[in-house]
């Protein structure tokens, strides 16, 4: 099965590109206008970006008259996210560790 | 998997360990043995006292819910915008002790999503930047 962190590690490693989604994170909707103004790039290397993303399921786009509109799709970072099975291994490994400090101690 | 929801999770970890639960109990509640095999702390066993964990990769806070000498522990702890209760249950067999820790309170809705994708990004970038360091 194609690795979904395989993906995402390529699609946010471009530094230009991890700009876009931060800022569609931390500021909801935005035209590509409003991201070029921004971006320090070209719109047609934006869209470009943009269309990376959205192939990552990281943004999704809503067409309003002449204007595309992006957002960012938080699920799509569910892969790198996985709380409980984070937590979990967390907890497993420090499990371990009580378990060597119980047989260092006396009593 | 959805991250917007509101459903609570919890994390289950259980084991069989061959001593007694007072062992297991300063283990649970001594910061100098806490520390050996959780975090540096500033806990002390009394009910409603502050505390926080310290790990190389930031702090967790910690305030203490209740306490009862060698069969349970419970204290909450919130890091990365995640509220969580630990909540550590001793029960004696005849061999040693039945061991349970329960996180429970996981919200995946989607503040909790954007404050783990936070912590996610961290680990990714420290992952991603060790690929690049063996990739010439």
């Amino acid at each position: 099965m194609p690795d979904a962190h395989d993906v995402l590690f390529k699609t946010l490693a471009d530094p230009t590109r991890r700009a876009l989604f931060e800022r569609l994170c931390r500021e909801g909707e935005k035209t590509v206008g409003a991201l070029t103004a921004r971006a320090g790039v070209s719109q047609p290397a934006v869209s470009k970006h943009l269309g990376v993303l959205k192939q990552a399921g990281l943004v999704r786009d809503r067409h309003e008259g002449r204007q595309t509109h992006y957002t960012a799709q938080l699920g799509a970072l569910a892969p790198l996210i996985d709380w409980t099975s984070q937590m979990s291994a967390f907890w497993q490994s420090r499990f371990n560790q009580l378990e060597d400090l119980l047989k260092r101690m006396d009593q | 998997m959805n991250a917007i929801s509101t459903e609570t999770l919890s994390v289950v970890v259980e084991r069989d360990v061959a001593f007694p639960p007072e062992k297991i109990w300063r283990a649970l509640t001594q910061p100098h043995l806490l520390e050996e095999w959780l975090m540096k702390n500033d806990f002390k066993p009394v009910a409603d006292h502050h505390f926080n964990f310290r790990g190389d990769w930031g702090a967790v806070d910690c305030q203490v819910l209740a306490v009862e000498p060698n069969k349970t522990l419970s204290y909450t702890w919130a890091a990365y915008g995640l509220e969580s209760v630990v909540t550590w249950t001793l029960t004696p067999t005849g061999t040693g002790t039945h061991l349970r820790m329960e996180q429970s309170g996981f919200r995946t809705d989607q503040q909790q999503a954007y404050q783990g994708a936070k912590y996610g990004w961290q680990k990714f970038f420290a992952k991603l930047e060790e690929v690049l360091a063996r990739t010439d």
